[in-house]
């Protein structure tokens, strides 16, 4: 496979003096769903809006199909659909309009079978006659959606795609964005939902204040970071530990109220039976029980502490 | 450089149904204000008014006052035009697509300054209702006419990026533009003044506008033809070079 978007020192300061992207380097490879995934102001939607043009990059260099985005704009960006985090439609425009208004600003003849081919697969079809104004939130961004693919983008960038999005329309946009991969559609999302990479991406790229700080494919990163954590409600506030849950990877919160037990669920054994049957044979009564993913903020502190990338240090001081 | 006429044309059809979308607004209600002013001027308190260089006071005024509508039209749809998009967002669209700034100034200037021209040309056609007049020079009318349309529109074009707030887009149409139409001779003559503010009128951009496209109509007017089309283009110059600055930077657009 070859690298269809190639990022190479891109550097981003705002006029505000605030330093958004650090020397960030990346290679997307052509066919590949990639996940990048950060907490709120990471800059990923830096990253991205550089690559579509929005944004001027400081310094560094960005290639997407091959062109260069800004001595060959127009080769690099012709080939790129956008959806960006915010829901920003016209008002006023049908659904029809709007989607044939962005194929032609993006310089393709018109093509009224592609558009109708689009919208029917985001389930539009039946609304292509309404006005924008008159959609729901998630009506809206499938609209969004069908903009960017209405001019058949070989790259298509969804930046915070289920942000805010229903059940039923995240399952939806996971089913298209697998289809439009088998088309050969390159497809980079961006998150901070652990489980929305771990569903459907290729390889993952976590970004942190401005850099890049780890890039792997999802599975080595599941590996590592997909530790869970199931909090036991007691019915008895505990002081310490009984002697014979020590040793398991078990601690108290809640002033007592609470027991937290940390687990690989990637293991095959959990030991969430055995730690059942181990409280239930020291005669702790427990309310109630709830486990959790960790989360992308637990993860960051998790990589610090372990240590692992010998540059997270730096980022973290 | 080739340019993309797909792109080109999306950005003005879109526009143009914006026009359509709000015909009375856009187009209806110039008209009538424009009618207002005939009756009131024309009719009523011109049929007492002398003759200005042999021309009724009613016919001396149309040039003016098609003027008065054409400015504040292109720019009030031109700064709307762009306006919008930055602050619904979906600016976004258009700075991410393959278009060059020539292509994007083409679309949205040109849709505008077609809107402000149709709307100048209704102007013209109501006005035979009230009054009657001659164009002596039609060609040179249309080209001022149109000259004008694109160089407002570009002006407002500035003025729609520059814009951040509601306000703004409003306050130099209203503060700047108008006055200056007003003050400009779209009512009188300049001769009509005393010397003094003959003198200041001269650094008045619109006195050139207004005169030239009387000249059009009538043959005379208060500044030579020359000197009026010199300081349209000048101003036409000065706007683009202010679009091209804009793009270079990213001005507002781009951080």
């Amino acid at each position: 496979m070859s690298a269809v978007i190639s990022v190479q020192g891109l550097n981003k300061v705002y006029d505000s003096g605030f330093q958004a992207l650090k020397g960030v380097d990346l290679e997307i490879q052509s066919g590949e769903i990639f996940a990048l995934l950060g907490p709120n102001g990471a800059g990923k939607t830096t990253l991205i809006s550089i690559i579509c043009g929005i944004v001027n990059p400081t310094s560094g260099t960005v290639l997407a199909d091959g062109h260069d985005i800004i001595k060959a704009y127009r080769e690099a960006r012709s080939a790129i659909g956008l959806v960006p985090q915010e829901l920003a439609t016209d008002s006023f425009e049908t659904v029809w309009a709007t989607v044939s208004f962005s194929r032609g600003l993006f310089g393709k003849p018109r093509n009224d079978a592609h558009i109708e081919k689009v919208l029917k697969s985001l389930s539009l079809w039946d609304k292509k006659d309404n006005k924008i104004m008159m959609l729901s939130g998630g009506m809206k961004r499938r609209v969004m959606i069908a903009k960017a693919l209405s001019h058949e983008p070989k790259i298509l960038f969804l930046d915070e795609p289920t942000a805010g999005v229903d059940v039923e329309l995240r399952r939806e946009m996971w089913e298209m964005v697998r289809q439009l991969r088998e088309q050969g559609v390159t497809i980079i999302l961006t998150t901070h939902y652990i489980e929305e990479a771990e569903e459907m991406a290729d390889r993952v790229g976590i970004i942190r204040k401005g850099e890049i700080i780890l890039v792997d494919r999802k599975e080595r990163l599941m590996q590592q970071l997909g530790r869970k954590q199931l909090t036991v409600h007691l019915a008895e506030p505990m002081q310490i530990l009984p002697a014979e849950l020590q040793g398991l990877s078990l601690e108290l919160a809640d002033e007592g109220y609470s027991l937290v037990y940390t687990y690989d669920a990637n293991q095959e054994s959990t030991g969430i039976a055995e730690l059942l049957r181990q409280l239930n044979d020291v005669g702790i009564e427990f309310k109630d029980l709830h486990s959790r993913q960790s989360s992308l903020e637990d993860i960051f502190v998790d990589l610090v502490h372990n240590g692992q990338p010998s540059q997270l240090e730096e980022v973290a001081g | 450089m080739k340019l993309n006429i797909y792109s080109i044309r999306a950005i003005y059809k879109f526009e143009m149904a914006r026009t359509w979308r709000t015909l009375m607004q856009s187009v209806a209600s110039p008209v009538i204000s424009t009618s207002l002013y005939f009756v009131v001027f024309g009719s009523a308190i011109g049929s007492r008014m002398v003759e200005i260089d042999g021309i009724s006071y009613g016919a001396f005024i149309i040039p003016g006052l098609i003027m008065l509508s054409l400015m504040t039209q292109s720019i009030s749809n031109a700064s709307f035009g762009i306006y919008m998009p930055t602050f619904s967002g979906t600016i976004y669209e258009v700075l991410s697509a393959p278009v060059s700034y020539v292509e994007i100034v083409i679309g949205y200037v040109g849709a505008a300054a077609t809107k402000s021209t149709i709307l100048g040309i209704l102007i013209l056609v109501t006005a035979r209702l009230f009054v009657d007049y001659q164009i002596e020079h039609p060609l040179l009318m249309i080209s001022f006419l149109l000259l004008t349309a694109i160089t407002f529109s570009l002006f407002g074009f500035l003025i729609g990026i520059w814009a951040d707030t509601f306000e703004k887009l409003q306050i130099i149409p209203l503060m700047i533009i108008t006055p200056l139409a007003f003050l400009g001779g779209s009512f009188y003559s300049i001769d009509m003044l005393p010397a003094f503010w003959q003198t200041v009128t001269l650094f008045n951009p619109v006195v050139y506008l207004i005169s030239g496209f009387r000249y059009s109509f009538f043959g005379s007017a208060d500044v030579h033809i020359g000197i009026s089309l010199g300081m349209t283009l000048l101003f036409l110059a000065v706007c683009m070079g202010l679009v091209w600055w804009i793009f270079r930077t990213g001005y507002r657009l781009k951080s």
